[in-house]
C-alpha cells in the first residue's frame, strides 16, 4: 500500500533533463503522483464501502472483526495520504509561481485552496483530518469522498495530458 | 401451564365433530338451557352468512368470511380436529394460540376463565378471529358452552347484528343505519348507569340490573334491526344478564366482535373479509381495545366487584382508543411489557394481559411452539421481561401506552381525522378511532363529552364521501359517524384509505396561527400520526413505537424535500421489550436473492410461486417450505404465513447465520476502589444489587462473570470453582497490563457461584481503609479488553473520578466560570482518543462497555463516554452521588442496577436497516460502530437503546406509491440462541407539498434534530448547533408560509402537524445539552448529549419537553385502571408559571426526575393527606418519598406517580420541591415557555421566527 506515495515523491523528484522543460517535467511527475494517490483513494472508498452481502459473512463475528480492521486500516491509509498530496499539490503551485506560469497556476489554484479548506475546516476536535473509522462509514460523506476523488482523479489527468503536451512542445519548440 | 387450560378444550376437539351440525352439537354440549339460545344465534348467522357455515356462529363474521374465501369452510373445521390432535395434550386450545391460550389458563383455571359467560364469548370470538380461525369456532363454543349460556346468546347476537350489517350494508344502507340507530339509542341510554359506576369498581352487571330498561329496550331494537338476533335473545332463560352482557357488548364489547374480526381480518386478508372489515373491524383493530371488552365481560360474571380494576368503563374506551394501534395488532401490547418487571404481573394482570395476547398474538406463536413456551417459562421466572413470544403480559399496557406517549390514540385519531393530539385522551380516544370504524366501544364511552366536539370534524370529512352511500345517515346527528362508516366499510378497503385522508389532511394541515394560540400543547399527551394508508396496511404496518419515521409522507423526490424543509429520518427502538411477539423457527429463512430483505407483509405474491420484493422489486420464489402454512395447517397459502402477517416478527436462526458457536452471556464487572470511591460507598449498593439479581442476570448455564477492581494497581479476582475463598491477585505494572491467571478470571455463575457471593459480600468492605486516590482506568479497560476477547460479552465500568494514572488519562478540562458561558462552549468532545480506540477495539471483540460514572466533579464524561459509543453500550451518570449525603441517586443507582442487570441482554448483534431503492440512509446516531454504510455493529444491544438514522432521496420515487422500510437485528439472544428480529414500516409516498406537512410527525422529526444538534455541536460548535436548530425551524415554517399563499404575510402560520415544532425546539434550546447562559456543568451537558444520542423517542421526548400535572385535585374522571388501581389522569398543563398556582400542587415529569412543587398556600388537606405533614412549614426541604397515607388523595397521587414510574425502564428520582425553597430553581427551569434571563419566553421565541422569516 505503501508503494503509490514512494512512487509519487520519487516521481516529484525526479530531476529533469530538458532544460526547457523541467518544469513540465517535474510537474508531469507530480501529476503522476497525484494521480496515483486519486486512483488509490477511489480503491479505498470502494473497497470501504463494499460490504459482503451474503448473510453469513456479515453476521459472523470474526468477519466482524476483519471488517473492523480493514476499516483502520483503511481510514489509516488516507490520513496518511491526505498530507503528502496536499503539500505536494502546493510545492508544486509554488514552483509554478517562481516559473511564472500563470495559465498553469490559474488552473491549479481552485484547487489549492480547495485543498486548504479541507484541511483547516476538518471537525474541530478531532486532531486527526477526516476519516475517523467510526464516522467514515457515513454513506454521505464517503460518496462526497468518492466523488471528490473521482473529480480529482480526472483533474490529475487532464492537466497530466496537458502538461505532457507541455513538455512536448517546449521539447519540440527548443 | 397446560394442566388447567387442557381440561375444557380437549373435551371440546372430542365433543365436536368437525364438520357438520357444529351448531346442534356445540348447543347439546352447551346443555339445556342455553342450548336453544345458542342454536337460535347460530341459525340466524347461518340465515345470514353463506350455508356451509353453519358451524361457525356470528361471531366468526370475519373468520367466516375467511373461511368462504380460503379453502373452505370444511377445511376449517377438520384443522381444529387436527390441531386438537396435534397439541393433544399440552394445548387445549386447537388452534394456532398456542402459547397465549396457555399463559391464560395458568393464571386463572381454565374454566373459569373460559367458563364465564361473557368471557367465554369474548374468547370465542378472539380466538377464532385471532387464530384465524380454522380452530376454532366449534372447540369455543364448547368451552363456552359448561357456564352460561345466555351470555352467549348475547355475544351472538350482536355479532350478528354485525353479520347482518354488514350484508345489508353492502346492499342497502337503511338496514346498516337502523342498526346503528339502535345501538347508539342504547347507549345513550347506558352512559349515566353504567359508567359512573365503573370507575368505583363495582360489578357492571349490577348496574345493569338496574338500568335493566336500556337493556330490555336494546334488545328490543336489535329486533327490529335484525329481526333474527331478536328472536335469539329474547328467549334467552336468563334475561338479566344478557341484557348486561348486552350492555356491555354493545357499550364496551358489544362490539368487541368486531374486534375479534378485526384481529381475524390480519390474517384474512381476502377482499371479502375485508369488506366487513372495513365497516366492521376498522375500530376494532386493536388488540387492547379487544382485550378490554373481553375482559370487561368476563369481570361481570365471574368476578364481578373484581372485574372492574381490570377493566373500567371509562377506562375502557380511552384505554380502547388508545390502544387500538390500528395498525399493529401484534406489537401494540408489547410496548407496555417492557417497563413491567415481574412484579406487576399479577393474576388480574396476568388474565387482562393474556386476553391481549391471545388477541393480539394470533397466528405467529403457534410456529415458535414448544420451544417458545419453553422460552417463555424461562423468561419469566427470570422476572425479565417477558420474552418475544408470548405473553408474561401485564394488564398494564394499555396504560403504558397513553403514558408513553405510546402512539395508539393518535393512531385512531390521526387515522380518523386528526394527526394531532387534539383527542382529549379519556373521552376523546374512542371518538377519534371512530372515523376510521364505526365502533361500538365508542357507544360505550361514558363521558360524551368528546362527541359533539370532534364529530363536526367528522362529519364534514366523512360525510361527503359516504353520503352518496348512505341516504339514512342524516338522521342521526350525533353518531352519524357510525352511521355513515358502515357505508365506508362496504367501499373497498383502498377506498376507505382515501376517505381517511380526505378526512385526515384537513385536520392535520389546518393552518394554525402561532402567535394567537395561547394553548398550543394540547390537554393529552401526543400520539404519533398514522400513515395514511388503506386500512390493510395499515394493520399491518410496523408499532410507532418500535419505528417512527419522521414524514409519514415520504416525498417523492429530494426536490420535494428539500422545499420543505423538514428532517428525513427514522426513529428505532428496535430491541423494545414486547409482550408479544410472534417467534418463526423454520430451515429457510426466507429473503429476497438480490437485496436479502426479509419477507414481509408488504411484499406482493405475483401468484402462489413468486413474490416481488417490495425494496428492490426483483421477483423471488417462494421455497416450497413457505407454501405451507403451520398456522392453518394449509398448504398453498404463502400470504398467509405469519412473517407475511406481522411486520414485527423474530427468526430463530439456522446454523447459516453462524460461523461460531453462540457466545455465552459473559460479564465483566470493573470497579473503582480508590479512596474516592470508597467514600461515595457505591460498591455496598452495586454488591447487594448484584447479588441479589445473580439469578436474575440474563443467561443459560455457561454464564460467567468475573470481577476486577482497579485504583493505582489492578486487583484480579480468581474465583476459580473449588477455591474456599475469592484470591485477589494484584497487578502493579500498569503500563504493561497482563492477565495473571488466563482462564480463572471469568467462572461460570453457577458453578462458582458461593464464591462469587463471599466476593460480593467481601467487596464493599475491603478498600474501606484504603488511602489511593489515583484511579488507573485506562490500564483496568485495557485488561478488562485482554479479559473478554477471547468471547465478547458485557464489561460494566463504575467509575468515580477523572483516570488518573497510566494510559488514557484525562485532565480537568472544564474551567467552572465558563459553565454560564453565552458563548463558546468548549471540550465537547474526546480529550484523547485513547477511549474510541479501545471501544473499537472491544466492539471486534463482541465487547460492550457500559459506563457508570458516579462523581462529584468532573471527570469528563466527554472522553469517558466514547468508551461506550463506539462499543454500544450505554451511560449511566450519577453526578454527586453519595450514598448517605445523596439517598435519592443512591436510590436511583439502586433501581438502575436491577434494571440494568435483569433487563433483557443481545450479543453480537448486528442491526441492518434497508429501505426501498431510490431512499438511501446516510448518518446513523446511537451507539454502535457502523460497519458498513448501512450495516450497524453492535457488541451488545439492550431494550433500552433508540437509534436514529437520516435518510436522503435519491432516485425519484414517482414509479412506487410505498416505501417500506427493514430493520433487521440478529443477535444472540443470553440463552444462546440466535435470533433475527425484523421490523418492517411502509409508508406511502406522495407527490405535493402539502401531503408532506400534513404527514410530519413532529416529535421524530425532533428528535432526530436533536440527534443532529449533538453532532452538530461536537463537530462544530454549541452556538452552530443552535443556529440550526432555530433555522429548522423558521425554514420549514417559512416553507410552509410560501405554499399558502393566501394566508396573511404577517402571522406566523403552520399546519396542526408542525403547530408543536416551535414549542419544542425551544424546549430543546433550554435543554441542558443545549442550553446556553444557564450555568450547566460539562458533564451534565454531555450526559444530556448522551442520552439524547441512545434514548429511545418516548423518553427521549420528555427529557426534551416535560410533562406537568396538577395533582393536589386529582380526580377519578377519566381515569384508567392499572393492576386493581384506579390512576387518575390529570390533563397536561402547559410549561409556564402562569399555570402554577400558591393553592396548588404541581407534578413535572422530566423522564429522569420528578419534581413536586407545592405551592405556598397550598390547601393543608393536600399536605396532610399526600405529604404526611401537617402544613407548609412543617414540609422538609428533602423529600423524597411520597409517604403511603390510608387516604384517597394519597392513594391516587401515589397511584399516578407509580403508574409514570412504571413506565420507563430507569426509575425516576421524586424531589418535593418547596415554594420557597432553593431547589425550586431546579423546577422552574423546566418551565420552557417562560423567560429566563438567557433564553426567550416561547412567545418571543415566536416573534424572533417571525421576524427571522420575514428577513
Amino acid at each position: 500500500m505503501s508503494l503509490p506515495f514512494s512512487w509519487c515523491t520519487r516521481s516529484a523528484v525526479r530531476i529533469p533533463r530538458a532544460e526547457g522543460s523541467s518544469w513540465q517535467c517535474t510537474e508531469l511527475g507530480v501529476t503522476t503522483g497525484g494521480f496515483l494517490e486519486a486512483g488509490l483513494e477511489i480503491i479505498a472508498f470502494d473497497e470501504l464501502r463494499t460490504d459482503f452481502k451474503s448473510p453469513i459473512d456479515q453476521c459472523n463475528p470474526v468477519h466482524a472483526r476483519e471488517r473492523l480492521r480493514n476499516i483502520e486500516r483503511i481510514c489509516f491509509l488516507l490520513r496518511k495520504l491526505v498530507l503528502p498530496e496536499y503539500s505536494i499539490h502546493s510545492l508544486f503551485c509554488i514552483m509554478f509561481l517562481c516559473a511564472q506560469e500563470w495559465l498553469t497556476l490559474g488552473l491549479n489554484v481552485p484547487l489549492l485552496f480547495y485543498h486548504f479548506w479541507r484541511y483547516f475546516h476538518c471537525p474541530a476536535d478531532s486532531s486527526e483530518l477526516a476519516y475517523d473509522p467510526p464516522v467514515v462509514m457515513n454513506a454521505d460523506t464517503l460518496s462526497y469522498c468518492q466523488k471528490e476523488a473521482w473529480c480529482k482523479l480526472a483533474f490529475y489527468l487532464l492537466s497530466f495530458f496537458y502538461y505532457l503536451y507541455c513538455m512536448i512542445y517546449t521539447l519540440v519548440s527548443s | 401451564m397446560s394442566a388447567p387450560a387442557g381440561s375444557p378444550h380437549p373435551a371440546a376437539s372430542t365433543r365436536i365433530p368437525p364438520k357438520l351440525g357444529g351448531a346442534a352439537v356445540s348447543g347439546a354440549a352447551a346443555g339445556p338451557g342455553p342450548a336453544p339460545h345458542q342454536q337460535n344465534g347460530p341459525a340466524q348467522n347461518q340465515m345470514q352468512v353463506p350455508p356451509g357455515y353453519g358451524l361457525h356462529p356470528q361471531n366468526y363474521n370475519v373468520p367466516s368470511g375467511y373461511y368462504s374465501q380460503g379453502p373452505g369452510k370444511t377445511t376449517s373445521l377438520p384443522l381444529d380436529s387436527q390441531c386438537g390432535g396435534y397439541y393433544s395434550g399440552v394445548y387445549t386450545i386447537p388452534t394456532q394460540n398456542v402459547v397465549t391460550p396457555n399463559t391464560a389458563n395458568q393464571q386463572s383455571g381454565a374454566q373459569q376463565i373460559y367458563g364465564r359467560g361473557p368471557p367465554a364469548p369474548h374468547i370465542v370470538g378472539s380466538t377464532p378471529g385471532y387464530f384465524q380461525g380454522a380452530a376454532s369456532s366449534s372447540s369455543h363454543l364448547h368451552t363456552s358452552a359448561s357456564q352460561p349460556y345466555s351470555s352467549f346468546v348475547n355475544h351472538y347476537n350482536s355479532p350478528a347484528m354485525y353479520s347482518a350489517n354488514s350484508p345489508a350494508v353492502s346492499q342497502g344502507f337503511p338496514s346498516t343505519c337502523g342498526h346503528y340507530a339502535v345501538s347508539t339509542v342504547s347507549n345513550a341510554a347506558y352512559p349515566s348507569v353504567s359508567y359512573p359506576s365503573l370507575p368505583a369498581g363495582d360489578p357492571y352487571g349490577q348496574q345493569m340490573f338496574t338500568s335493566q330498561n336500556a337493556s330490555t329496550i336494546r334488545p328490543v331494537r336489535e329486533n327490529s334491526c335484525s329481526g333474527q338476533n331478536t328472536a335469539v335473545s329474547h328467549p334467552s332463560p336468563l334475561p338479566p344478564p344478557p341484557s348486561q352482557q348486552y350492555h356491555q357488548q354493545l357499550s364496551l364489547s358489544g362490539y368487541s366482535p368486531l374486534s375479534w374480526s378485526a384481529s381475524g381480518l390480519p390474517s384474512t386478508q381476502d377482499n371479502l373479509i375485508r369488506n366487513h372489515t372495513g365497516s366492521l373491524a376498522t375500530a376494532n383493530n386493536n388488540p387492547n381495545a379487544v382485550a378490554e371488552s373481553s375482559s370487561c365481560p368476563v369481570m361481570q360474571t365471574v368476578q364481578p366487584p373484581e372485574s372492574s380494576p381490570a377493566v373500567s368503563t371509562v377506562v375502557s374506551g380511552a384505554s380502547s382508543a388508545r390502544a387500538p394501534p390500528t395498525a399493529n395488532h401484534l406489537v401494540e401490547p408489547v410496548a407496555s411489557v417492557t417497563q413491567q418487571p415481574s412484579e406487576l404481573l399479577q393474576q388480574k394482570g396476568m388474565q387482562y394481559g393474556d386476553y391481549v395476547n391471545n388477541q393480539a398474538s394470533s397466528a405467529p406463536t403457534p410456529l415458535s411452539s414448544t420451544s417458545d413456551d419453553e422460552e417463555e417459562e424461562e423468561d419469566e421466572e427470570a422476572g425479565v421481561d417477558s420474552s418475544s413470544t408470548t405473553s408474561s403480559a401485564s394488564p398494564m399496557p394499555n396504560s403504558y401506552d397513553a403514558l408513553e406517549g405510546g402512539s395508539y390514540p393518535d393512531m385512531l385519531s390521526s387515522s380518523a381525522s386528526s394527526p394531532a393530539p387534539d383527542p382529549a385522551p379519556e373521552s376523546d380516544p374512542a371518538p377519534a378511532p371512530v372515523p376510521a370504524v364505526p365502533q361500538p366501544s365508542k357507544m360505550a364511552k361514558p363521558f360524551g363529552y368528546g362527541y359533539p366536539t370532534l364529530q363536526p370534524g367528522y362529519q364534514n370529512a366523512a360525510a361527503p364521501l359516504s353520503s352518496g352511500v348512505q341516504p339514512s345517515s342524516p338522521v342521526y346527528s350525533g353518531f352519524q359517524p357510525y352511521a355513515q362508516y358502515p357505508g365506508m366499510s362496504q367501499l373497498s378497503s383502498s377506498l376507505g384509505g382515501l376517505s381517511l385522508q380526505s378526512s385526515a389532511q384537513p385536520e392535520s394541515l389546518r393552518p394554525v396561527n402561532l402567535t394567537q394560540e395561547r394553548n398550543i400543547l394540547p390537554m393529552t399527551p401526543v400520539w404519533a400520526p398514522v400513515p395514511n394508508l388503506n386500512l390493510d396496511l395499515k394493520k399491518l404496518n410496523c408499532s410507532p413505537d418500535s419505528f417512527r419515521c419522521t414524514l409519514t409522507n415520504i416525498p417523492q423526490s429530494q426536490v420535494l424535500l428539500n422545499k420543505a424543509k423538514l428532517p428525513l429520518g427514522l426513529l428505532l427502538h428496535p430491541f423494545r421489550d414486547l409482550t408479544q411477539l410472534p417467534v418463526i423457527t423454520s430451515n429457510t429463512i426466507v429473503r429476497c436473492r438480490s437485496c436479502r430483505t426479509y419477507i414481509n407483509p408488504f411484499v406482493s405474491f405475483i401468484d402462489q410461486r413468486r413474490w416481488k420484493c417490495n425494496l428492490c422489486y426483483r421477483v423471488n420464489d417462494v421455497p416450497e417450505e413457505f407454501m405451507y402454512n403451520p398456522l392453518t395447517r394449509s398448504y398453498g397459502e404463502p400470504h398467509k404465513r405469519p412473517e407475511v402477517q406481522n411486520s414485527t416478527v423474530e427468526f430463530i436462526a439456522s446454523s447459516d447465520y453462524m460461523l461460531r458457536p453462540p457466545q455465552p452471556a459473559v460479564y465483566l464487572f470493573v470497579l473503582d476502589v480508590s479512596h474516592n470511591a470508597v467514600e461515595a460507598g457505591y460498591l455496598t449498593i452495586l454488591c447487594q444489587s448484584l447479588s441479589e439479581n445473580l439469578d436474575k442476570l440474563p443467561g443459560d448455564s455457561r454464564t460467567r462473570i468475573g470481577f476486577v477492581t482497579f485504583d493505582s494497581t489492578i486487583h484480579f479476582y480468581n474465583l476459580q470453582e473449588g477455591l474456599s475463598q475469592p484470591q485477589m491477585l494484584i497487578v502493579s505494572d500498569i503500563d504493561d497490563v497482563f492477565l495473571p491467571t488466563p482462564d480463572s478470571l471469568l467462572v461460570n455463575l453457577y458453578e462458582s457461584k458461593e464464591l462469587i457471593k463471599d466476593l460480593l459480600n467481601a467487596l464493599p468492605n475491603m478498600f474501606i481503609n484504603t488511602r489511593e486516590t489515583h484511579s488507573a482506568l485506562g490500564p483496568a479497560l485495557q485488561a478488562a479488553f485482554k479479559l473478554m476477547s477471547p468471547t465478547g460479552g458485557r464489561v460494566s465500568v463504575f467509575q468515580t473520578q477523572l483516570p488518573s494514572l497510566g494510559a488514557g488519562l484525562l485532565q480537568s478540562r472544564e474551567d467552572p466560570n465558563q459553565r454560564s458561558s453565552t458563548k463558546v462552549v468548549q471540550h465537547l468532545g474526546p480529550a484523547t482518543d485513547f477511549y474510541k480506540k479501545l471501544a473499537l477495539d472491544c466492539s471486534g471483540q463482541q465487547t460492550a462497555v457500559d459506563l457508570f460514572l458516579l462523581s462529584s466533579q468532573y471527570s469528563d464524561l466527554a472522553s469517558l463516554a466514547c468508551m461506550s459509543k463506539y462499543s454500544a453500550g450505554c451511560v449511566y451518570y450519577y453526578p454527586s452521588f453519595h450514598y448517605t449525603h445523596n439517598p435519592s441517586q443512591a436510590e436511583k443507582l439502586q433501581k438502575d442496577l436491577k434494571r440494568y442487570l435483569t433487563r433483557k441482554i443481545g450479543f453480537e448483534a448486528v442491526m441492518r436497516i434497508r429501505c426501498t431503492k431510490g431512499l438511501s440512509m446516510h448518518t446513523f446516531h446511537g451507539n454502535f460502530f457502523v460497519r458498513s454504510t448501512d450495516l450497524l455493529s453492535l457488541a451488545n444491544i439492550n431494550p433500552d437503546a433508540g437509534f436514529a438514522v437520516q435518510l436522503s432521496i435519491e432516485e425519484s420515487l414517482t414509479d412506487t406509491s410505498l416505501v417500506c422500510f427493514q430493520t433487521a437485528l440478529l443477535y444472540t439472544s443470553s440463552k444462546g440462541e440466535r435470533r433475527i428480529r425484523v421490523h418492517t414500516l411502509c409508508l406511502p409516498v406522495v407527490s405535493s407539498l402539502a401531503d408532506v406537512y400534513a404527514g410530519v410527525d413532529v416529535q421524530a422529526a425532533i428528535c432526530l434534530l436533536a440527534n443532529m444538534a449533538v453532532d452538530r455541536s461536537v463537530s462544530s460548535s454549541l452556538s452552530d448547533a443552535r443556529d440550526a436548530l432555530v433555522n429548522a425551524v423558521v425554514d420549514s415554517l417559512s416553507a410552509y408560509g410560501s405554499t399558502v399563499s393566501n394566508l396573511q404575510h404577517s402571522a406566523l402560520i403552520a399546519p396542526t402537524s408542525l403547530k408543536l415544532f416551535p414549542l419544542y425546539v425551544l424546549a430543546l434550546l433550554k435543554q441542558k445539552a443545549f442550553r446556553t447562559g444557564t450555568s450547566t456543568r460539562l458533564d451534565d451537558r454531555v450526559y444530556a448529549m448522551c442520552q439524547i444520542k441512545c434514548q429511545p423517542l418516548v423518553h427521549l421526548m420528555k427529557m426534551i419537553h416535560p410533562n406537568l400535572y396538577r395533582i393536589d385535585r386529582l380526580t377519578d374522571e377519566g381515569a384508567i385502571h392499572v393492576n386493581d388501581r384506579v390512576v387518575p389522569q390529570p390533563p397536561l398543563q402547559k410549561l409556564s408559571a402562569e399555570k402554577l398556582t400558591r393553592e396548588g400542587a404541581f407534578l413535572m415529569d422530566c423522564g429522569s426526575a420528578f419534581y413536586i412543587w407545592v405551592g405556598k398556600s397550598c390547601d393543608n388537606n393536600f399536605i396532610e393527606d399526600v405529604l404526611g405533614y401537617p402544613n407548609f412549614a412543617s414540609i422538609p426541604q428533602k423529600m423524597a418519598h411520597l409517604p403511603e397515607l390510608d387516604t384517597l388523595s394519597s392513594e391516587r397521587a401515589r397511584s399516578f406517580i407509580t403508574w409514570l414510574r412504571d413506565s420507563r425502564p430507569l426509575s425516576p428520582i421524586l424531589h418535593v420541591v418547596k415554594d420557597e425553597s432553593p431547589a425550586k430553581t431546579e423546577f422552574f427551569q423546566h418551565l420552557i415557555e417562560d423567560r429566563t434571563e438567557a433564553a426567550f419566553s416561547y412567545y418571543e421565541f415566536l416573534l424572533h421566527i417571525q421576524q427571522q422569516i420575514c428577513k
